[in-house]
């Protein structure tokens, strides 16, 4: 448990010690944010819920996430967490809609629109 | 007395009803036998949908249900009743004849499934907050029993301050009017036994890493729970519960080679067919055979995707298989003789689950993306309608009323 909380720590760190990285600066076409919520919903939604309460997977609502950085939940969408079920999504993502997705979580915006 | 009485208001009924025929002929046309029916969950929008799989028809639509995201569904035995076990906790109880809720309770934060007791008479909910099975009155809704899952100490607390308990998964009926359940969390099997007046719960520990989802074979005898931390699944032989629970198919798993796996398959679908079981691999594009006597792997087919539901058609001579995010646009079907790939059907994007009519002549599957259920010939693989469902995820037919486990 403890080493576990340590290496989240040393993942932290090596992210916030970077620059801010470039491909950040692409954008994400309307279109693709359509079905990127829908990937969520649906999909993430099958261990997470589709309203992101938690199931197997753990709740994804701002206060769940707060303390938990932008950089660091783009690198666990997109490489996924070894040793749970959350797996990497870099084969179907790109790091900037990874973002978008994180970005949007930390709002709360996949479940303030109805 | 009785008996004479008995026969006189028949007879006054016979007439009553013959002099009505003309007056009134809609009150035979509304009985509603419930042997053909059926309940579509439509996810997204907390609704069902009410089916009749003779005549490939929507009856009527029920809403005001909740989050039904991996909702699933039980019969009472007489199929009248289906009661909805919604993701937030809702319990709902549907009267399939009146096409309307007869009592729903929110019995839980967050819960991911249920059963119904081999009388009937108990329906039993598994619950990740807090964690537990909570058993219930099948008639009344009442709370019977509050089963508590192992306490999580090391772990961070609930929002509330209480302590955090295991997250149960894979709850399933079984003979003796016993309820069989996996603890996420603390690596358990409990048995949970309500033949008696007063409940036990037999407890088995260490039976491997994270237990995700189980099943129970047909004939009720064999619990086999699905292991998320390690290869290899759970075995309890039911028939001969004081040998434990055995680790079996060490290999079963993700193994070391792995595909990243969107969403792990389901087991309750596990097609048993003759001395074999169709398993889903997980992380890989492939159907397991198993014999189901040794329990060792005998082969393997390769399919389209990595595979959700494997389903035995009632017959067991065909496999159907339907596969995970980003593949869920194409359903596969298996020819248990020759164990090879017969047909690829490509029904549109979200293909979540499907259900057989009770002699198998028939397949439903759910189109999510597409917003329609379609029905195709098991046979020769038409396409005979599709019906219009919001989301449609799960499909439950009212034969599961007589069938161990569902």
């Amino acid at each position: 448990m403890f080493v576990k909380s340590l290496s989240l720590v040393a993942v932290l760190a090596c992210f916030t010690a970077l620059p801010t990285v470039a491909s950040q600066a692409q954008t994400v076409s309307d279109e693709r944010k359509k079905e990127l919520t829908h990937i969520v919903k649906q999909d993430c939604g099958s261990c997470h819920g589709m309203t992101l309460k938690g199931g197997l997977g753990t709740p994804l609502l701002p206060e769940d996430l707060k303390g938990k950085h932008v950089d660091f939940l783009t690198h666990t969408i997109m490489h996924g967490r070894p040793t749970t079920a959350m797996p990497p999504w870099n084969a179907l993502l790109t790091q900037s809609e990874a973002r978008w997705i994180a970005l949007q979580l930390k709002r709360g915006n996949f479940t303030n629109e109805k | 007395m009785k008996n004479k009485l008995k026969k006189l208001s028949i007879a006054l009924l016979v007439l009553g009803s013959a002099s009505c025929v003309t007056t009134q002929p809609q009150e035979t046309a509304q009985l509603r036998p419930t042997g053909d029916l059926g309940v579509v969950i439509e996810r997204a929008t907390g609704q069902v949908q009410i089916v009749n799989h003779t005549h490939n028809n929507s009856l009527a639509q029920i809403d005001g249900l909740g989050d039904l995201s991996h909702a699933s569904i039980v019969y009472s035995r007489d199929e009248r009743y289906a009661y909805v076990f919604g993701r937030d906790g809702g319990l709902t109880k549907i009267d399939i004849l009146k096409d309307k809720i007869a009592k729903r309770v929110i019995q839980s934060g967050n819960s991911i499934g249920g059963a119904i007791s081999q009388d009937g008479k108990l329906v039993a909910v598994s619950n990740y907050t807090p964690g537990g099975v909570k058993v219930f009155d099948a008639e009344s809704l009442e709370l019977v029993a509050d089963i508590k899952a192992t306490e999580l100490l090391g772990h961070a607390k609930n929002k509330d301050g209480s302590t955090k308990r295991s997250k149960v998964v894979g709850l399933v009926d079984a003979p003796d009017n016993k309820f069989v359940f996996s603890l996420f969390d603390s690596d358990e099997i409990w048995v949970a036994d309500f033949s008696t007046a007063q409940y036990t719960v037999k407890k088995f520990n260490d039976i491997g890493r994270a237990p995700y989802d189980a099943l129970i074979s047909p004939d009720g005898r064999y619990y086999i729970a699905g292991l998320f931390g390690e290869d290899g699944m759970a075995l309890l032989d039911l028939w001969n519960i004081d040998k434990g629970v055995k680790h079996i198919l060490k290999d079963y798993g993700k193994g070391d080679k792995k595909l990243p796996v969107y969403k792990m398959p389901h087991l309750e679908g596990w097609a048993m067919a003759g001395d074999f079981a169709y398993v889903p691999a997980v992380g890989l594009h492939k159907v397991l055979v198993i014999n189901t006597k040794t329990w060792q792997q005998v082969d393997e087919i390769d399919v389209h995707g990595q595979p959700v539901f494997v389903m035995a058609q009632p017959d067991n001579r065909q496999v159907w298989v339907n596969f995970s995010f980003p593949r869920n646009d194409t359903v596969q079907v298996i020819d248990t003789q020759t164990q090879s790939l017969t047909d690829t059907l490509k029904p549109g994007k979200g293909v979540l689950h499907m259900e057989f009519t009770p002699r198998g002549e028939h397949v439903w599957m759910s189109v999510r993306d597409e917003h329609k259920i379609q029905i195709y010939n098991t046979k020769d693989k038409a396409l005979l309608k599709e019906v219009p469902a919001a989301s449609p995820s799960g499909i439950f037919f009212t034969n599961r009323a007589h069938q161990i486990g569902l």
